[in-house]
């Protein structure tokens, strides 16, 4: 508002009552107008600058506790594989191995199945079941993480360990990969924990595809099928090529919300601090260590180091997330509410 | 007809139909671990549901109880996180979407608040700790609640911010051209636009705090007994599952189910709830 308050109030309004008290009330206006204004501006702007300040405070904290471990490691913290509370010996590489792989697997299922979804929304469903099905599939994404992990723990375990020593005769015998598939069938383990991550995945990246696919404009799909082209292809050489950018942006998303996950795999991981070639034997993934033994951990060396492994998580999430937000950079807003 | 029927047509239709097929196939699979996991919750907690659910407190080993401390902490942290966060998310989501259009900042902010809201909820938990727990000695209720805090402000800053983008800029004109203060034209015309949007975001971060079990972990911990001083460690409804789920106590296990089902049961109709006040206002 760029005209001067003090216009009004010094201007020739007459002297009777009614007036004077307009005029009053005018000022009493104005010195809202001109603070109020301000104020709110000011106001929501630190609170929205305070966003950009947690995410710092995030970083800064946990790399303040996380030192002493850093520190006293050297760089060796990163590829040891030593995790002895009782002596104190620290390494970050088999939380490590487990998280990045675990979630790779999720996405070796995620990926193909998320595709497949909306590829069937965009394209075969009929209108009215798209919504629903659309609905269906987020509401994977709401389900609580510790409900996938009870579930994951009591009743995927058991029917996985069915299939296990199929497994460990059929793929364990396989050149090359076989000695990933060979190992006890208990149920839990590496590759349960990452088919159970690639479910919770599956919402967000067919979210993200559907979205795109959508909008892809109809003129460029009608070209190729005018020149006989079937769905298929106009799938592949029309949809994917025009919309690949946020293809990948969002199974970068789903990588990122993987990484991070927690409670699923905790409960079926199999939380043992050893290095196995082997997918079917248990491992121990970031989140899943500090979820079960932070608790725990009273020597101030096993909590830094905890800690320590916290700061990784959060410097990967934030990579892999940035890089993502960075490929989706141009897609509309408001688009995916699963992305939520 | 004899083009039609040539081999690398043929070959076309097979991958067409193949590919189509699998997809269907994909979405069935999607369904399927849908209908797996609610089946599971609900047949588990149903067997499990007894008349102390409500009444009693979480029980030792072997004897009978409910969950009734930690509903109450549960609902206790949830408010407080509401309050908390709800006004700061709202505010700073007003920033965006009112003053900061254009500007670099706001699609700084609007970058890094999207990444806050997908970074790991239990790397929050730990930056809670080491802020509030460690200088305050304990864990405590309030370090819970602000844990959740911080997972619902982003929620509902992007809501905000993209509600009220959608109001339209001549409701504002008309408003600023009666000679209404910004402040007031926001408070009276766009918040009102868009009170639904931000009433729907609101629920879908309140969804998303009620199931979160990690970051609680190093902050609410848990407390066996009934309590309502947000100064000391408190029960809530996630850690307990988690640690009945885990415990080799068949009572606990059954609680554990139970507490699942109602977790499970509230997120879904909170969800469901805001997916209609959505479709009822933004037709997209």
């Amino acid at each position: 508002m760029a005209i001067d308050d003090s216009s009004f109030s010094s201007s020739g309004i007459s002297d009777d009552d009614s007036s004077r008290y307009a005029h009053s009330r005018l000022l009493h206006l104005s010195f809202f107008a001109r603070y109020g204004d301000k104020g709110f501006r000011w106001l929501t702007g630190a609170l929205a600058i305070f966003v950009l300040f947690l995410l710092l405070g995030v970083a800064v904290s946990l790399l303040i506790r996380g030192w002493e471990a850093f520190h006293h490691f050297g760089p060796a913290f990163f590829w040891s594989d030593a995790w002895d509370p009782v002596k104190e010996n620290f390494g970050a590489l088999i939380p490590i191995y487990g998280t990045v792989v675990s979630s790779l697997i999720a996405l070796l299922i995620a990926v193909p199945v998320s595709f497949g979804i909306a590829l069937f929304i965009s394209e075969l469903a009929p209108k009215w079941l798209r919504q629903p099905i659309g609905s269906a599939i987020e509401l994977l994404a709401a389900i609580p993480s510790i409900i996938f992990g009870m579930w994951g723990l009591f009743v995927f375990a058991p029917v996985f360990a069915l299939a296990e020593p199929w497994m460990n005769d059929h793929l364990g015998v396989l050149p090359g990969i076989g000695g990933l598939f060979r190992g006890p069938p208990m149920g839990i383990g590496m590759l349960a924990a990452g088919i159970i991550l690639g479910i919770m995945v599956i919402p967000f990246i067919s979210a993200i595809m559907r979205d795109v696919f959508l909008q892809v404009p109809a003129m460029l799909k009608e070209s190729a099928y005018g020149v006989g082209a079937t769905t298929w292809e106009v799938t592949r050489s029309v949809v994917l090529p025009y919309t690949r950018t946020a293809v990948v942006g969002g199974i970068f998303l789903g990588l990122g919300r993987a990484l991070g996950e927690t409670m699923a795999v905790t409960f079926v991981i199999g939380n043992a601090h050893d290095l196995h070639l082997s997918l079917l034997e248990a491992g121990n993934s970031i989140a899943a260590a500090l979820a079960n033994e932070f608790a725990e951990a009273f020597s101030p060396m096993y909590k830094s180091a905890l800690m320590a492994l916290g700061f990784i998580l959060f410097i990967i999430t934030f990579v892999v997330l940035v890089m993502a937000k960075l490929m989706l950079w141009h897609l509309g807003k408001g688009q995916s509410k699963v992305g939520l | 007809m004899k083009l039609i029927n040539n081999a690398r047509y043929r070959r076309r239709r097979f991958w067409n139909v193949f590919n189509l097929s699998m997809s269907i196939v994909a979405t069935l699979i999607g369904l399927f671990w849908l209908i797996w996991i609610l089946w599971t919750t609900v047949r588990n907690g149903a067997a499990a549901i007894n008349i102390h659910l409500f009444t009693g407190d979480t029980p030792a080993p072997g004897s009978m109880g409910g969950l009734r401390n930690a509903f109450v902490g549960s609902l206790l942290m949830i408010g407080v996180a509401v309050l908390v966060g709800t006004p700061v998310g709202i505010l700073a989501g007003t920033w965006l979407a009112e003053f900061a259009q254009g500007k670099r900042l706001g699609s700084i902010i609007r970058f890094f608040n999207d990444i806050l809201l997908s970074a790991p909820s239990i790397v929050i938990g730990l930056f809670i700790y080491a802020i509030m727990v460690v200088p305050m000695g304990h864990f405590s209720g309030l370090a819970g609640a602000f844990s959740l805090a911080i997972l619902l402000l982003p929620v509902v800053l992007r809501t905000t911010d993209e509600m009220l983008t959608m109001v339209p800029g001549t409701m504002r004109e008309a408003a600023l051209a009666l000679g209404a203060p910004h402040w007031k034209m926001i408070v009276q015309i766009s918040y009102r636009a868009a009170r639904s949007g931000i009433l729907t975001g609101i629920l879908l971060a309140i969804a998303r705090i009620s199931g979160e079990t990690a970051p609680l972990l190093f902050t609410a911990l848990n407390n066996q007994f009934f309590s309502m001083n947000l100064n000391e460690p408190i029960a809530n409804i996630p850690v307990v599952i988690f640690q009945f789920a885990m415990s080799p106590y068949h009572e606990w296990q059954d609680l554990a189910w139970m507490g699942a089902l109602m977790a499970t049961f509230a997120v879904l109709v909170l969800s469901l709830g805001s997916r209609f006040l959505i479709k009822d206002r933004s037709p997209r």
